[in-house]
């Protein structure tokens, strides 16, 4: 069974159409690129997954049950984690504290553990503690651990954004242009950690990005959009050499 | 264990310095009854300043309406104790005078605690919906309606104000709670939970998709630091034994936020200095009564011009005891 399935997705806003129709289909452990120029309605079809929209009409479907419509939060719980196109990280809080936010919605200890100081709560917190450091080791944030996120240099802050989503302990991520303003080899190296830590804990990755390179060369199936639409889907070679998708990218001759 | 020693310890040793300072052991410490109130007053603006603090300061919700919330405990407290404190004192007459005051205040506190939870919780949850500025007018106005529907109930005076309340609070269980407050808002902020809070000052959008439950930490932290603010203001009436809903204007809201803003919100250390240090300014400019709030208006714009982020910023007293690692040479990020 598929563990997300976008069927006959359509978002409104007033009279313009940022996603129509749109029908997708991610099986576990699945590398699957979303491209397309910009306004295509990427970030959209995201927004639509997390809860933050309701599409107008059709259904999103994860692991079986009907997500469209939940809270965000609920979407996040239910193993579906994030990371935004421009930046979003905790900027004052360290860059341990980052991850270990998004460890909470796995804890059990509530405030009152915390304000007696229980067992439970201690132990709780020295999981998590080791927990996130094994995370930023894998991706090599461990130095700048007690650092505040917002001085982190672009490429690490990026870095850490997936770090913090991993925390969530997601069965799907989704990553919003994750290469966004690296250069090719800081890109390139993104790429084998992407696939890295997809080959190691074995979660889902839908993946939005510009970088050709880069899509074309880690994921395994790539979905074309142009104006909120299906220009085409398949395997990478096919996608390129695919004539529609040269003009969605081109404009026509 | 330790907690306990040192709770024991925190607890002997304001015992005897309530003894000391009001000259019950004819100690050379005793001071003079005024300098003693402006301490009791600065002890229950420690409690609210660093409770408001846990909502505007970590939790970045801008509120102004914690007046309100003292309001309601003080006047649900001293309603208690003055209606039912000869009832509760016939049950304990076994224990001596002190004792039965100190259970007296305590059950009057955890009502007044009780019902300024209660009201936290009606007014959180639909104001917490709103950001910055809405919530900020939502909070002024439920504070004002606080103020107002008390100063119609007649049970506890109306206008002509509450009077006959029993003298039960001290220096001893004002700093006893002061202390309490401060260790329960650290413990929060320090937690799994507390770190929620932050990030939702933070980034709201990020905090909610990384699976915090942003509107429940929200009420939560709002609920309990209502709570807080109804045990200062228990402790308030307890103390002057006579309450008047002009005490819990906005303007004392105003107060209370100046004092956190002073001493730098996000920070507790910083609203302990900012309540002491504003009780101290009232209290030195009292010849010049008329020109205070001007003094007042002065030190906030010299404050916001020279060091924006308060007095202590986010820092804790406890930062500065260890140094601060710095990374080398870190580059500086371009943010896009």
């Amino acid at each position: 069974m598929a563990l997300l399935e976008l069927s006959g997705v359509t978002m409104r806003f007033g009279g313009l159409v940022a996603v129509n129709d749109l029908h997708l289909t991610l099986d576990a452990g699945h590398l699957y690129g979303l491209i397309g120029p910009n306004g295509a309605g990427k970030t959209t079809v995201f927004n639509v997954i997390t809860g933050v929209y309701t599409p107008t009409s059709g259904g999103v479907r994860f692991d079986g049950d009907e997500i469209s419509g939940e809270r965000t939060v609920r979407i996040t719980r239910r193993g579906i984690a994030r990371t935004f196109q421009n930046i979003r990280l905790f900027g004052d809080m360290t860059v341990l504290d980052n991850v270990k936010v998004a460890f909470h919605c796995r804890q059990q200890a509530d405030l009152a553990a915390a304000v007696f100081r229980a067992p439970k709560h201690s132990s709780e917190e020295a999981r998590v503690d080791r927990e996130s450091r094994e995370l930023l080791k894998i991706f090599r944030l461990e130095g700048f651990a007690g650092e505040k996120a917002r001085n982190l240099p672009y490429g690490s802050q990026r870095r850490l954004e997936i770090a913090r989503a991993m925390a969530t302990s997601p069965r799907l991520l989704l990553l919003d242009e994750p290469a966004a303003g690296m250069n090719p080899h800081e890109a390139q190296e993104l790429m084998d950690l992407i696939r890295w830590v997809r080959d190691r804990f074995g979660m889902a990755i839908l993946l939005v990005e510009h970088n050709m390179k880069v899509v074309m060369g880690i994921c395994e199936t790539v979905h074309a959009l142009d104006y909120g639409s299906t220009v085409a889907v398949g395997k990478p070679a096919e996608i390129q050499s695919n004539p529609k998708v040269i003009e969605a990218y081109l404009g026509g001759a | 264990m330790k907690g306990l020693l040192a709770a024991a310890a925190v607890v002997a040793i304001l015992f005897a310095a309530n003894a000391a300072f009001t000259g019950a052991w004819g100690s050379a410490l005793a001071i003079s009854p005024y300098v003693l109130q402006v301490i009791c007053l600065a002890g229950i603006n420690i409690i609210l300043a660093v409770s408001l603090n846990l909502i505007n300061g970590f939790t970045g919700q801008f509120s102004i309406g914690h007046a309100g919330f003292m309001a309601i405990g003080a006047y649900a407290s001293a309603y208690v104790t003055a209606t039912f404190g000869d009832r509760v004192r016939s049950v304990l007459s076994f224990l001596p005078g002190e004792a039965q005051n100190g259970a007296l205040l305590l059950l009057g506190l955890t009502v007044g605690a009780v019902l300024a939870a209660i009201a936290g919780f009606i007014v959180g949850v639909p104001s917490l919906r709103l950001r910055g500025d809405y919530l900020a007018i939502v909070t002024l106005g439920f504070g004002e309606i606080i103020r107002v529907f008390i100063l119609n109930i007649d049970a506890v005076g109306g206008a002509r104000g509450f009077s006959g309340i029993p003298k039960l609070s001290n220096f001893f269980w004002i700093y006893l709670f002061a202390a309490l407050t401060i260790v329960v808002v650290y413990r929060i902020v320090r937690s799994s939970f507390g770190r929620t809070l932050v990030a939702i000052r933070e980034d709201e959008i990020a905090a909610e998709a990384m699976g915090v439950d942003t509107t429940r930490s929200k009420v939560i932290s709002f609920v309990v630091s209502s709570a807080m603010a109804g045990i200062g203001g228990g402790l308030f009436g307890h103390y002057l034994m006579y309450l008047h809903t002009n005490s819990f204007t906005f303007i004392k809201s105003i107060e209370i936020i100046i004092m956190i803003v002073i001493g730098g919100l996000g920070s507790i250390t910083g609203s302990v200095v900012g309540a002491v240090l504003y009780i101290s300014l009232t209290e030195g400019l009292r010849e010049f009564a008329q020109y205070r709030m001007v003094a007042f208006s002065l030190l906030l714009i010299v404050i916001m011009i020279v060091r924006p982020q308060g007095i202590l910023g986010r820092r804790e007293f406890a930062s500065f005891l260890t140094r601060r690692r710095r990374l080398p040479t870190t580059p500086a990020a371009p943010l896009g």
